[in-house]
């Protein structure tokens, strides 16, 4: 479905990514583990369109993503939630929604897919007139995960969507992953908590200065030496 | 009724109408400029220039050419909004990441240019529609038509933008983009175009605004000085940016020059808001609604 080949990119002169390859299949949920600064963050930044790769090449079900406007790519069926969810925070959870909404594509089923997102998410119509900033920090990562969903999309990236909460909150949400994936969802989630998102995805990549270390199923990483030592810490 | 009225000083009540009246045109002003400051991060030095070609447009069409005074006024509506999205395009557009001081000497330059070009044009004449509304009497009371009708249409259009920014896809972007203007592309949303639009929607609060203050004012290349500071300090005392704040503000400003024109002349009004402001800029530097630090 996604398709990374020789990925360079950085900010100005400073290189984030060095020669990237990454592959994502329908249906699967792929996992980007790897430390602070090696350009986890950088590699979703890539593939949603807000800031452009120095070489490269990106294709979504064989379409260029290099050669689509940036604000087309979430027409494409890419949805991102940015690290540190990036809401409204003076909007409201359903104006955040709407917004989820905007392509043309999405609002004709705007109706339609506010249910689905209400569905997996109750919480938010409780608070569906409460400003996003107000929210708990799990609350605002569900309303993120809410607004990505809105479009529709095939392919969902989640940045770090445990950073900054409460470790009960942190199982919430990789549950609600898992219920993302069991609706049939492609998911590209980058983390740090290693542990938890290597029970979630299917097949995961360490990524370290920029450049792809190993990659392997779960089951591989989980027991592969580097990974053990360097995060796991056993 | 009488009765009733006797309890007031007819004067003073007179006075508090014709403030509120006065707010009304005031707030659309305000309006116009806020939206654009608070949504591009730009202000729009020569705002009250636009609202001056606009009373000529009116001026032309009615005058000139024959038109109804509410075939014009859309017309204009539409030519400011135009003229709006042009002063965007050619003049913010490619200055959208200098510094601000270059944004506002821009500004500044298109203020000078269309004063520049009014009276080239135009002369330095002044000139009104011809259109003499009746005065209405109640009871004791005189309140000017036009006056009544300027409240009444910036009313309308004011609500007409409440219910565009908050029912529609494109209104619910207008006020996000503020808040957080780099994701707005993973929204699906082109900044370029919601800045184009809001552009046009600030002509277009312009352009009525200047259908409005012709049914009361002579036009000549100079009268935006009479209301463009004003408008620029009832936004600043709301607090740059935020509609709620501009629109009490304006409210407080009209009854201030309204109050203080009842006790002396007119132009003492405009002493009294202009130190009222003042003062408020020590005690409130942030704006009338800021939240307390």
């Amino acid at each position: 479905m996604l398709e990374l080949r020789g990925v360079n990119a950085g900010y100005g002169t400073f290189q984030a990514l060095f020669d990237v390859d990454l592959d994502v299949k329908a249906g699967e949920a792929v996992g980007v583990i790897g430390p602070n600064g090696a350009g986890k963050t950088t590699l979703m930044r890539v593939i949603s369109g807000l800031i452009r790769p120095s070489r490269g090449s990106i294709a979504m079900e064989g379409v260029d993503v290099l050669a689509t406007p940036a604000h087309q790519i979430v027409s494409l069926g890419i949805a991102h939630v940015p690290e540190n969810r990036r809401l409204f925070p003076q909007l409201s959870v359903d104006d955040n929604l709407k917004m989820g909404a905007f392509m043309k594509e999405a609002r004709g089923r705007y109706a339609e897919r506010l249910e689905v997102v209400f569905d997996l998410f109750p919480r938010l119509k409780e608070r569906r007139h409460q400003m996003a900033g107000t929210m708990s920090g799990g609350e605002q990562q569900m309303c993120a995960i809410g607004r990505a969903l809105m479009s529709n999309p095939k392919l969902l990236l989640l940045d770090e969507p445990s950073a900054g909460l409460a470790p009960v909150v942190v199982q919430q949400v990789f549950e609600l992953v898992k219920r993302i994936r069991a609706s049939g969802l492609t998911v590209l989630i980058v983390e740090q908590n290693v542990q938890q998102v290597l029970r979630v995805v299917d097949r995961a990549y360490l990524i370290e200065a920029g450049t792809i270390r190993s990659s392997g199923t779960s089951a591989e990483m989980l027991a592969s030496d580097t990974v053990k030592e360097a995060y796991l810490g056993v | 009724m009488q009765a009733v009225l006797d309890i007031f000083d007819i004067y003073l009540l007179e006075a508090v109408i014709n403030g509120i009246l006065l707010g009304g045109v005031l707030a659309l002003l305000a309006l116009g400029l806020n939206l654009i400051f608070g949504v591009i991060d730009v202000t729009w030095i020569c705002y009250a220039e636009l609202v001056m070609i606009g009373m000529y447009a009116m001026y032309f069409m009615v005058q000139y050419y024959g038109f109804s005074y509410f075939i014009a006024a859309p017309l204009t509506i539409l030519l400011v909004a135009i003229l709006g999205a042009l002063l965007h395009y050619l003049v913010i557009a490619p200055l959208l990441t200098a510094p601000p001081i270059n944004q506002l000497l821009a500004t500044g330059g298109v203020l000078f240019v269309l004063q520049s070009f009014a009276t080239v044009a135009f002369g330095i004449d002044f000139r009104n529609l011809g259109i003499r509304l009746p005065v209405l009497a109640f009871g004791d009371m005189n309140f000017s038509y036009a006056r009544l009708l300027s409240f009444l249409a910036a009313l309308v259009g004011m609500v007409a933008v409440y219910l565009f920014m908050t029912r529609t896809f494109t209104g619910t972007a207008i006020r996000a983009i503020s808040q957080d203007r780099q994701i707005m592309a993973l929204m699906g949303v082109d900044t370029k175009r919601i800045y184009l639009i809001t552009s046009a929607i600030g002509g277009g609060l312009a352009g009525l605004a200047a259908c409005l203050l012709v049914l009361q004012y002579d036009v000549h290349p100079f009268v935006g000085l009479s209301f463009g500071p004003i408008t620029f300090l009832i936004c600043v005392l709301g607090g740059l940016g935020n509609f709620i704040g501009g629109f009490i503000a304006a409210f407080v400003f009209a009854e201030i020059i309204s109050l203080g024109g009842l006790f002396s002349d007119l132009e003492w009004g405009y002493v009294l808001a202009f130190a009222f402001f003042i003062v408020m800029m020590f005690i409130r530097p942030a704006g009338l609604l800021a939240r307390r630090r």
